[in-house]
C-alpha cells in the first residue's frame, strides 16, 4: 500500500513541477495546490499505512493508527491553506495592477 | 520552575501584536507599544543571555510533557544571543519606521506585522522541535509576504508573487524532508534524532536527508544555487523592511543549517561538510561578483548579504573550536551590520530619491555625519581590525587553515578584498565628488532618521572593540556546537 501512494504522490509533485513552470499565473497557484497535496499525502505514508482503528480511544481496540502524522498534516494543511488564500488575493490584485497573468510579461528592470 | 522565562522573547512580541490589531487606527497607541514592547524585550533577553551564561542551557518542556514527546524549547547560547541580536534590529528598525511609514500604511496593522515576524524569528531561534521550526519559519514567512507587499505599489506585487512562490515551494520540501526524516527515525525532537541518527550509524539514506534539509535551509538562506529570489524581492519594500529582512531572515536559514549540522548529520561529516564548505565559497564569489557589478546601492548591500551567509557558512562546515567560534561572532556582527547598511541606504534614499549611484554624489558636504557614519559601516563590513567584523572572520580562516582548506579560506580572505571596493565604490561615487543631488533635504528632517543608525554603529563599535567583553560568551555559543551532547543532556535529562 505504501508503494501506491509514493508512486500517486510521486505523479502529484510532477504535475505541480510542470504546472509551475508554466507561464500563467493561476496555473502555477494550481501547481502549487497540487504539491501541497503531495507533499501531506507523503506524510501521511511516510508514518505508515498499517492497519488500526482511528486513533480515538472510545474505539478500545488493539492498535491504533499513528496520530502524530495525522496532527502534522492538520497543521501542514491549515498554513498551506492559508497561504494559497494570501496567494490567490496577491495574484487578484497583481491582476487589477500590473493587467496580466503572464509570468513572463512581469519581468521587471530596476525602478518600474 | 524558572524556564518557563524562555518562553517570553516568543510570547510578548505575540501578545503586543495582538493587542496592536485593535488599536489600529491610533498612530500614537501603536507607537508607544510597540516601543515599549520592543524594549521589554530587549531586557528579557539580556536577562536570559546573563542567565544561560551563569546557569548552562536551559530547557522547557511546554505542558510539562517529557522531552521526546512534548514540544521543547530550548534556549543555550548560540539562540540567546542572536534572539538578543533580533530583537536589538527590530527596535532600531522601528524606530526607523516611525519617521518613514506614514499613518496611512500603519493604519493597515504595519506594526503588528513587524511583531508577528519578530515572534516567527525568536521562535525559530528558540525551538527544539523539528516540525515545531516549520511551523516558526510559516509565521515568519507569512508577516514577511505581509510586509514585502504592504504599500502595494507595482514593483512590490511582481517580487511578492516571485517570493512567496520560491517560499511555498520551500516549505513544501521543509514538510517532506520531515516526512522522511520521520520515517526513518521515527521522533521529532531535535536532541532525541541526533541521538536516533548516531545509532543508524552512516547510511546513505541519512545522507540524502541531510542533503535535503540543505536545500530547504539554503532556499531561506539563500546559499549559492539557490539566492536567485533574493535579489528582486530584498528590491522590492521599503528600507525598514529590508533592514528587517536583510538582517534577520536569511540569518534564520544559515541558523538552522548550524543547528542541524552540528547537531543532528555528524555520521558523515566529510561528505556533507565539504559540500557545505564549497557551496559556501561559491556563495561567496557570487555575492562579491554581484557587489562589484552593480551600481545600484540596494544591490550592493543585498548581494554583500550573499557573502555574509557564505562567509558563516565556511565557518561551519570546518567544523573546528575556531571555525564554529568565527562563525558565532561573524552571525552577530553580519545582522547588526546589515540592518545597519539597510537603514544608512535608506537614508540616502529618503534624501535623494534614488538608490542610483550613477544619479547622484557629493553627498558629504551637506550630510557630513551621514557619510563617516556610512564610512565606518563599511569598514567594519570589510572587516578591518578595531571594527567588529575583523575577529569573526579572523577566526574563520584560522579554522580553514586549521583544516587543511587552504584554497576555500583564501577565496574568503579575498572576498574581503572585494567587499572593501564594493562598499568603498559607493563612498566615493555617492559621498564625494562634485555636489549633485537631485533633490535637496534640510539637514534637520533626516536628522531623526540617523538615531536608529546611530544606535546601531555604537553597537557595531562597541562589539568590535569590547571583544574581550563578549568572547566568554561566544565561548560558551561555540561549546554546545561543538560537542552536541552538552544540548542533548540539557534536553533530554534523565
Amino acid at each position: 500500500m505504501e508503494i501506491v501512494t509514493s508512486i500517486v504522490a510521486g505523479i502529484l509533485f510532477m504535475t505541480a513541477t510542470y504546472l509551475m513552470l508554466s507561464k500563467s499565473l493561476l496555473r502555477i497557484i494550481i501547481g502549487t495546490g497540487l504539491l501541497s497535496h503531495g507533499a501531506h499525502l507523503l506524510i501521511l505514508t511516510m508514518g505508515g499505512l498499517k492497519k488500526g482503528t482511528v486513533p480515538l480511544l472510545d474505539e478500545h481496540a488493539a492498535s491504533y493508527v499513528d496520530p502524530l502524522p495525522q496532527a502534522l498534516i492538520l497543521t501542514a494543511i491549515v498554513i498551506s491553506f492559508g497561504v494559497t488564500a494570501f496567494f490567490l488575493v496577491l495574484a487578484y490584485r497583481s491582476y487589477q495592477e500590473l493587467g496580466t497573468d503572464d509570468m513572463d510579461q512581469m519581468r521587471g528592470n530596476d525602478q518600474k | 520552575m524558572n524556564n518557563n522565562i524562555i518562553i517570553l522573547p516568543i510570547i510578548i512580541p505575540m501578545i503586543t501584536a495582538v493587542l496592536l490589531i485593535f488599536f489600529n487606527k491610533q498612530e500614537k497607541v501603536q507607537k508607544y507599544l510597540s516601543a515599549v514592547s520592543s524594549v521589554i524585550n530587549i531586557g528579557i533577553s539580556v536577562f536570559l543571555v546573563h542567565y544561560v551564561h551563569t546557569n548552562g542551557i536551559i530547557s522547557l518542556e511546554v505542558g510539562d510533557w517529557k522531552a521526546p514527546f512534548g514540544i521543547v524549547l530550548v534556549a543555550d547560547m548560540y539562540a540567546i544571543l542572536l534572539v538578543l541580536t533580533a530583537n536589538i534590529i527590530v527596535f532600531a528598525c522601528l524606530l526607523f519606521s516611525y519617521k518613514i511609514v506614514d499613518y496611512h500604511r500603519s493604519k493597515f496593522f504595519y506594526y503588528s506585522g513587524v511583531m508577528f515576524l519578530l515572534t516567527g524569528v525568536s521562535g525559530a531561534f528558540l525551538t527544539g522541535d523539528l516540525f515545531n521550526l516549520f511551523v516558526f519559519y510559516e509565521v515568519m514567512l507569512m508577516s514577511s509576504y505581509f510586509l514585502i507587499v504592504h504599500g502595494n505599489s507595482k514593483p512590490q506585487l511582481r517580487e511578492t508573487i516571485k517570493y512567496i512562490l520560491v517560499n511555498v515551494i520551500s516549505s513544501a520540501l521543509f514538510v517532506i524532508s520531515v516526512a522522511f526524516l520521520y520515517a526513518v527515525t521515527g521522533t521529532l525532537n531535535m536532541a532525541d534524532l541526533s541521538l536516533r541518527v548516531a545509532e543508524l550509524g552512516s547510511s546513505g539514506i541519512i545522507a540524502a536527508i541531510s542533503i535535503m534539509y540543505l536545500i530547504v535551509f539554503g532556499l531561506k538562506g539563500a546559499i549559492f544555487p539557490l539566492f536567485f529570489w533574493m535579489p528582486g524581492s530584498y528590491q522590492a519594500p521599503p528600507a525598514a523592511v529590508t533592514a528587517l529582512f536583510g538582517a534577520l531572515l536569511t540569518k534564520v536559514g544559515v541558523y538552522s543549517i548550524t543547528r542541524v549540522f552540528t547537531l543532528i548529520f555528524l555520521q558523515d561529516i566529510a561528505f556533507t561538510h565539504t559540500f557545505i564548505a564549497w557551496l559556501a565559497v561559491l556563495t561567496i564569489i557570487f555575492g562579491v561578483i554581484g557587489a562589484i557589478s552593480f551600481s545600484d546601492i540596494k544591490q550592493i548591500v543585498i548581494y554583500n548579504i550573499l557573502t555574509g551567509v557564505g562567509v558563516i557558512l565556511f565557518g561551519v562546515s570546518t567544523m573546528t573550536k575556531s571555525g564554529l567560534e568565527g562563525s558565532v561572532y561573524y552571525m552577530i556582527h553580519d545582522m547588526i551590520i546589515k540592518g545597519l547598511l539597510f537603514l544608512l541606504v535608506g537614508i540616502v534614499f529618503s534624501i535623494t530619491g534614488t538608490t542610483n549611484l550613477e544619479k547622484f554624489s557629493g553627498l558629504i558636504k551637506k550630510y557630513p555625519t551621514l557619510g563617516w557614519m556610512f564610512f565606518i559601516a563599511a569598514l567594519a563590513l570589510a572587516g578591518i581590525p578595531p571594527l567588529s567584523g575583523f575577529i569573526g572572520k579572523l577566526k574563520i580562516v584560522q579554522g580553514g587553515f586549521e583544516q587543511g582548506e587552504f584554497v576555500l579560506a583564501f577565496a574568503v580572505l579575498l572576498s574581503s578584498l572585494l567587499v572593501l571596493y564594493s562598499v568603498m565604490k559607493i563612498f566615493i561615487n555617492g559621498f564625494w565628488g562634485e555636489e549633485k543631488i537631485p533633490q535637496v533635504l534640510e539637514t534637520s528632517q533626516v536628522k531623526s532618521l540617523y538615531v536608529p543608525a546611530a544606535f546601531l554603529l555604537a553597537l557595531s563599535l562597541f562589539y568590535g572593540l569590547g571583544t574581550e567583553f563578549i568572547s566568554s560568551y561566544i565561548k560558551q555559543a561555540e561549546q554546545v556546537l561543538l560537542s552536541p551532547d552538552l544540548y542533548i543532556e540539557a534536553v533530554l535529562k534523565e
